[in-house]
């Protein structure tokens, strides 16, 4: 666990980094991680914001990336507790590596335990990690921003990467990716990247007899 | 980015979480439904990745841009630290750019 809260503390100094080199203030970033405190989602409204896109299309995008989180919340359950508190602050607590530490227990009380010392330690180091890097970002000033437009996909590429692996879930992406450049330019910014959901069309689960015969390469 | 934008992306973010646990004895999602919800948000993700690699949101972003992303992608793939993925992607941009190449 501390090597996955350790990764939280690195990936949201990046973050802080990457937003504060983009124009915004410091304390931006550093908000975003407290209130949202969801980086997938956080990135990409900061990347579409950054791309000239409507604070409408990044909250959008973010919201279609974050649905996610309901069926993760359905599946765990009364791990966060039963009090209106718990199930409050348990429910900020609910991300991806929370979810999968607590589900990896089968005990009742053990899982309860490992979803909240996930869920604290990595609120914490995310949020740390981030403050860091919005303000080593901003006392770097311009030279950060020197290949930073690179940085940034890099980065969310990196975060991708894993779930590319189920080859469903890769035709779809490839799909879509390939919609969002086509209409790139004709549409204002952020719109190509939420049509590019038109990709999921092409997501074939392998439980059909079908191959799939949309291939994204053709 | 505005203040306002982040407050209702933090409204909506929250909403969501909330409302698994709430509905937990009422609701049971479709595992169609659950498998697209967690493969949108990596169509979504890669779809702002190929967008920002490769253009400068009007037309193609040049040469230096996109081997950047690719030496990062490469090194993300190779499971290298993830730092260091941000950083080479960075370096060969700008080195690039540095030499000449748009």
């Amino acid at each position: 666990m501390a090597a996955v809260a350790l990764g939280a503390a690195v990936t949201g100094a990046s973050f802080g980094a990457i937003s504060v080199g983009s124009g915004l203030p410091w304390w931006m970033p550093v908000l975003m991680s407290l209130v949202i405190f969801a980086g997938g989602s956080q990135f990409m409204a900061v990347g579409i914001v950054a791309a000239g896109g409507s604070p409408a299309a990044a909250v959008l995008a973010g919201l279609v990336l974050n649905a996610r989180h309901l069926p993760f919340g359905l599946a765990i359950g009364d791990v966060l507790g039963r009090s209106p508190l718990a199930r409050i602050v348990g429910s900020h607590l609910l991300i991806d590596e929370s979810t999968a530490f607590a589900m990896a227990q089968k005990d009742p009380a053990r899982a309860r335990a490992a979803y909240w010392a996930c869920g604290v330690s990595l609120f914490f180091s995310w949020n740390t990690g981030v403050l860091i890097g919005a303000l080593v970002g901003q006392a770097i000033g311009d030279p950060m921003t020197f290949g930073l437009d690179a940085a940034f996909p890099a980065a969310l590429l990196a975060l991708t990467l894993p779930a590319l692996k189920d080859a469903a879930t890769r035709n779809a992406a490839l799909v879509g990716a390939a919609i969002a450049l086509a209409t790139t330019p004709f549409l204002p910014a952020g719109v190509p990247v939420l049509l590019a959901l038109a990709g999921l069309f092409a997501f074939r689960t392998t439980k059909k007899k079908e191959e799939p015969c949309l291939s994204p390469q053709s | 980015m505005s203040v306002t934008a982040v407050l209702i992306l933090a409204a909506g973010t929250f909403a969501i979480r909330f409302a698994g646990p709430l509905l937990r004895d009422r609701v049971t999602l479709p595992d169609r439904v659950r498998e697209l919800m967690s493969a949108s948000a990596t169509v979504l993700l890669l779809a702002l990745v190929a967008v920002s690699a490769l253009t400068n949101g009007k037309q193609f972003g040049g040469w230096a841009l996109a081997a950047g992303v690719a030496v990062g992608g490469l090194a993300a793939w190779r499971k290298l630290p993830f730092v260091a993925v941000i950083v080479l992607a960075a370096v060969t941009t700008a080195g690039l750019r540095f030499a000449g190449v748009a």
